[in-house]
């Protein structure tokens, strides 16, 4: 909302500055956003009226005119303006004068013409947004007299932020009645003079109390004279309000509801067809509103209609049909009351926020609409003059806002607050807001004014006191803790530790989008179902992630993008798996299934699982003298996961065979804890490289964020007092036998006293045969209670050879 | 003979002298002490010197033996400290040649900033809860006090899936989920990503904010003003830092207030939403609202990132720019 200072100070002017003024509003609740002066500053522009006109000799398109600015003789001004006439009253920008945008007047020749200053338009005065000629000022302007005087610009626009319960502050008098309270200051009186009736003429209105309406005043003016319009000053307050001046009756109406929050509407008589209802709309019918759309309209909505069908949508807008015109001499003002509970939704399902239904959502004093109505019919006659006809008033009392009598506790104000102000400070402020109010033992008994919707329960009061005193009046206190210990948890890693690890091995977090374009997160993961927006903000944001990974490789590419090729990067966060069919979770998604302990649920058909994800791409090591320039491969972002492992205790992680079509089928692993699929890592599948106009493949790995959590306490063991042996054995096996199924072998072969299998070496090359390998292993051996003999080392590590011999054709190598 | 061994001790002494390295050293001693060296040689032909002559002859010799031993070692610690020294200055690097290189990483400002804020709440004794980012209309509107149709909706530009389900426009919803399954009195955080259907210069449809609710036997608006106030100074840490409490409202609290703040004299900057729990929350979770109240607050967290880092746009935080993102550690 927002308005000029002046009207304002017509209803309260509180001995402060502008500033201190806008102040006061924003520690009342009423935020200002914004306060600009109503006018850009100007020196010399004067109100003038062209006297006589007559064209250029030299140039088409100028004209010469002789202009009355007040002083003893007329000023010849030239002209381009195309609405420059004899007769016109506008705005002179004299000789010495200055323009907002700067420019200095200064005597000129336009194409040998003399011109002694410039007739204005709004826009160059900075006084609208449109060229549209020069200003048309109202006849009766005094000529000579400083366009700032005259329009009485030496003001401010004040912005201020509603919040949606202070609906009542939608209007000049609603601002000023808290003011007043603010600053224990009457309102100016504003009597609001009834226009004597004149005629008969009514018009027969119905309204059904099924419909959203309880109240509905109107009257007939008839008689008007057309094609007036409207003052000066109503033009220039309703601007600073940010309303355009339309035409006398819509400017009346609009300046009505500025000043005191009651939304009206005027219909042009002599269109209607019939009885005005006031109804529920039937099936079917629709409606051409004001701005030219053609609605069609439901059974829940109130409309306005005649003999012929709707003409407005009851408090939120009006239909073309019966607007009034230029040529409207006979009009039916209306000024109801709309439910706030019955308007609400209603102008999002026709897109029509109007200031109307904004004031009808959030209530309308019940009391205001007769006033409205004399209010502009006073204002309606003095600009076009008119019969009144009577005013009908209809109103539904069992549906009228009731204020109900609610107990404030001075014990409950006092543990709210954590004051204990005096009883008469409290009175007097619930007088001051207009909140009738009987001291009880306890406490207060009050009641709201009708305009106040937003007083309803104890606390709501109990704000007030608050509002009023000024929150920075109240001190600063501590509550009484009792503090308990809480449990210290020692088989949980906290995310943070896991996070601070990669960190410290070269990791930036990321934070992404938790909304993606669908199709490329498809191509990631096409096994899995995404959650579509309904309304989403673009097609890039369109759906849920199915996977972190999609948002890492984005980042890649946008840094790639800044020259910016080799990066380690990780983010955790939630990801969402859609399951309208409600399927167990772990079926959702086979290569990412672990239990969702630590997972987010709502009971809304989705599983939302919290997971990190990372990748790697370019150079393994910052680049260096000492370092070489090797590219990060599978078993650099391993030994990745391995270090977020090694924190855990008694976690045995294997990396098991998986088909997951996103990676490069010989490089990608699934990882395994106790049997449970807790994530995958590998290298991305390069058949997606240009499905992703990549530059650069990276590696990457989605895992369980509660997986990783997993740990559990030590248990010490004790340790062997006898040295260790270690036997080194080099194998020759067929290049297809992995490393863990070797391993397999030994553990299972090996007795307890084999302490470690530690692999050293693997080669293929010139000297092996083509299609195998070799691999060397050390084996660590150690008996608890005694030096092992040689003897027994050379049996063990020949069973373990013989093992593997049998197992996967494995010679050894001398 | 005591001439000779003179001369000879003073030969060794020159010999001794000459010598440059520890080997050198090494072939002058067996020279003369090994066993045949020339004062091995000379004691040896003491055995034909008369019998009175031996003793006084042996002991000469053998003096001598340990004075050229003493100029020997005399030399060895010379030569040691010497074959040391070069040793040294042979190893020595240009310390100033860059290590192997500290690998870039950081966590993101974002995540610092909710760990300074868990951190300082934490000193409260405020626990961390998360909660659910797909959520429904109960939880993150209903249970709060804003029904379908309130007005209160219009601040909160709510991304949908259908009818009941959403993205949550804050965090708020933790509360609600908190509060059932924990009795009071309770002391919780809830930090994480919040969604809202606006994209501009200040706005970005997804941000991070950080709930707190304080539920307790007589928590007032004075403790919440307490506490947020210490908290703010010390989040920020700044000499010039001035907060501002200023009526407001949400539907989930009554009284409410929202908190600007200035460092420096700058503009007044809004980072957080607060207020007094309201009864009809208190309701919908079940607690006896005459036997708590309670205090609860929503902080805008790259708000609050920006002014403590000066960071100028919000958008950068998600952008990702690795430029932009390894200045924070």
């Amino acid at each position: 909302m927002k308005f000029s200072e002046k009207w304002l100070r017509e209803w309260i002017n509180p001995p402060v500055d502008t500033r201190t003024l806008g102040e006061q509003l924003t520690f009342i609740g009423l935020e200002v956003d914004e306060i600009v002066s109503a006018a850009p500053e100007m020196k010399s522009v004067v109100v003038a009226r062209i006297v006589n006109i007559h064209q250029h000799p030299d140039a088409d398109r100028l004209r010469v005119c002789e202009v009355d600015a007040g002083g003893e003789e007329l000023i010849q001004v030239v002209c381009g303006a195309p609405n420059a006439r004899a007769g016109l009253t506008t705005a002179l920008a004299q000789v010495g004068g200055r323009l907002p945008d700067g420019t200095k007047l200064k005597k000129a020749k336009l194409r040998g013409q003399v011109s002694m200053g410039m007739l204005c338009s709004a826009m160059e005065l900075g006084l609208s947004e449109e060229r549209d000629g020069i200003m048309e000022l109202p006849e009766d302007a005094p000529v000579g007299v400083e366009l700032v005087e005259y329009l009485e610009l030496d003001d401010s626009i004040i912005e201020i932020e509603l919040t949606p319960d202070r609906g009542d502050c939608l209007s000049i008098r609603g601002i000023a009645r808290d003011l007043s309270a603010r600053n224990d200051l009457p309102l100016q009186a504003h009597d609001i003079a009834e226009v004597p009736v004149a005629v008969e003429d009514q018009w027969s209105v119905t309204v059904d109390p099924q419909s959203a309406c309880a109240r509905f005043t109107g009257r007939m003016i008839t008689g008007l004279t057309p094609g007036c319009s409207s003052p000066g000053w109503m033009v220039e307050r309703l601007r600073r309000a940010g309303v355009r001046s339309i035409s006398p009756a819509v400017d009346i109406t609009n300046y009505v509801m500025q000043e005191l929050g009651q939304p009206m509407h005027a219909f042009d008589a002599d269109k209607l067809q019939g009885g005005i209802q006031v109804r529920l709309a039937t099936p079917g019918e629709r409606l051409v509103l004001l701005d030219g759309r053609d609605v069609a309209l439901d059974e829940e909505t109130t409309i306005i209609a005649d003999d012929r069908g709707p003409i407005g949508i009851a408090g939120i807008m009006g239909g073309e049909s019966t607007a009034v015109d230029e040529n409207t001499t006979n009009i039916f003002f209306e000024s109801a009351l709309f439910l706030p509970e019955e308007i609400a939704g209603k102008p999002r399902r026709y897109a029509s926020h109007t200031e109307s239904a904004h004031r009808f959502e959030r209530g309308v004093d019940p009391a205001g609409q007769r006033e409205a109505l004399e209010y502009a019919t006073s204002l309606m006659c003095a600009i076009a003059g008119g019969k009144v006809g009577p005013v009908l008033d209809w109103q539904e009392a069992d549906r009228m806002p009731a204020r109900v009598s609610v107990l404030v506790r001075r014990s409950r104000l006092q543990r709210v607050l954590g004051i204990s102000p005096e009883p008469e400070v409290v009175a007097t402020i619930f007088t001051r807001l207009g909140i009738s109010n009987e001291t009880r033992e306890e406490g207060w008994q009050v009641s709201a004014p009708s305009y106040r919707y937003d007083l309803a329960i104890e606390e709501d009061y109990i704000e007030e006191v608050a509002r009023i005193l000024g929150y920075d009046a109240l001190p600063r206190t501590s509550p009484a803790h009792r503090p308990v210990l809480r449990p210290v948890p020692e088989n949980v890693l906290s995310p943070l530790a896991s996070k601070r690890l990669l960190v410290g091995r070269g990791y930036q977090e990321v934070i992404t989008y938790s909304f993606v374009e669908a199709t490329r997160q498809q191509q990631l993961r096409p096994d899995l179902t995404a959650l579509p927006l309904a309304n989403p903000i673009s097609s890039e944001l369109a759906v849920m992630r199915t996977t972190l990974v999609g948002g890492l490789i984005a980042t890649l590419q946008r840094n790639v993008a800044r020259q910016i090729s080799s990066m380690s990067l990780f983010e955790t966060g939630l990801r969402f798996l859609s399951n309208e069919t409600g399927k167990p979770e772990a079926e959702l998604d086979a290569y990412l299934a672990a239990e969702h302990g630590g997972d987010q649920q709502s009971d809304a058909g989705v599983r939302q699982q919290n997971v990190i994800a990372g990748l790697v791409a370019g150079r393994r090591h910052v680049e260096n003298w000492n370092a070489d320039d090797a590219e990060v491969d599978f078993y650099t972002i391993k030994s990745d996961i391995e270090a977020l492992f090694a924190q855990a205790n008694g976690v045995q992680v294997s990396y098991v065979p998986t088909d997951l079509a996103m990676l490069h089928p010989g490089q990608r692993a699934g990882i395994e804890i106790d049997g449970q699929r807790v994530g995958y890592v590998g290298a991305l599948n390069p058949a997606l490289q240009q499905a992703l106009d990549l530059d650069v493949m990276p590696l990457v790995f989605e895992m369980s964020l509660h997986a990783l959590a997993a740990s559990r306490v030590p248990r010490a063991a004790p340790m062997s007092r006898f040295p260790q042996v270690r036997r080194d054995i080099a194998l020759l096996v067929d290049e297809s036998v992995s490393y863990q199924a070797i391993v397999d072998v030994i553990r299972k072969e090996a007795p307890a006293i084999l302490q470690d299998v530690r692999l050293f070496d693997v080669y293929q090359g010139e000297k092996v045969a083509e299609g195998k390998k070799s691999m060397a292993l050390g084996l660590i051996l150690q008996e608890f209670s005694r030096t092992l003999e040689d003897k027994e080392v050379e049996q063990v590590v020949a069973g373990i050879v013989a093992a593997l011999d049998v197992a996967h054709g494995a010679i050894l190598r001398v | 003979m005591s001439l000779d061994l003179d001369s000879l001790i003073n030969e060794a002494g020159h010999m001794v002298g000459d010598t440059a390295s520890l080997d050198a050293l090494e072939n002058v001693r067996v020279e003369l002490l090994g066993k045949k060296g020339r004062l091995t040689g000379v004691l040896k032909s003491i055995g034909s010197l008369p019998k009175e002559e031996k003793p006084a002859a042996g002991q000469a010799v053998n003096k001598a033996k340990q004075a050229v031993q003493a100029l020997i070692d005399e030399r060895r610690l010379i030569l040691e400290d010497a074959a040391l020294a070069e040793k040294l200055s042979a190893d020595a690097l240009d310390i100033t040649l860059p290590g192997s290189g500290a690998p870039a990483g950081g966590l993101h400002p974002v995540t610092l900033t909710i760990e300074r804020i868990s951190a300082l709440f934490g000193q409260l004794g405020f626990e961390t809860a998360i909660g659910p980012e797909v959520e429904d209309d109960y939880h993150n509107f209903e249970a709060l006090n804003i029904p379908a149709h309130h007005p209160a909706r219009a601040m909160h530009d709510t991304f949908y899936f259908d009818v009941n389900r959403l993205l949550r426009t804050h965090t708020s919803s933790v509360q609600i989920r908190y509060m059932k399954s924990v009795e009071p009195p309770l002391r919780v955080i809830a930090p994480g990503r919040v969604y809202r259907c606006d994209s501009d210069m200040t706005h970005s449809p997804m941000f991070h904010q950080v709930e707190g609710l304080l539920v307790d036997r007589d928590i007032a608006l004075t403790d919440l003003m307490g506490h947020l106030e210490q908290f703010l100074k010390l989040f920020f840490d700044q000499d010039d830092c001035e907060i501002r409490f200023r009526p407001s409202y949400f539907p989930f609290t009554e009284p409410s207030a929202e908190v600007d703040i200035r460092i420096n004299k700058g503009p007044w900057i809004e980072v957080l939403g607060s207020g007094i729990v309201h009864p009809s929350v208190f309701r919908s979770v079940g607690i006896d609202t005459e036997a708590f109240t309670g205090y609860a607050f929503g902080i805008g967290v790259e708000r609050m990132a920006m002014l403590r880092y000066g960071v100028t746009d919000l958008r950068q935080f998600f952008e990702n720019d690795l430029r932009f993102l390894s200045q924070f550690h």
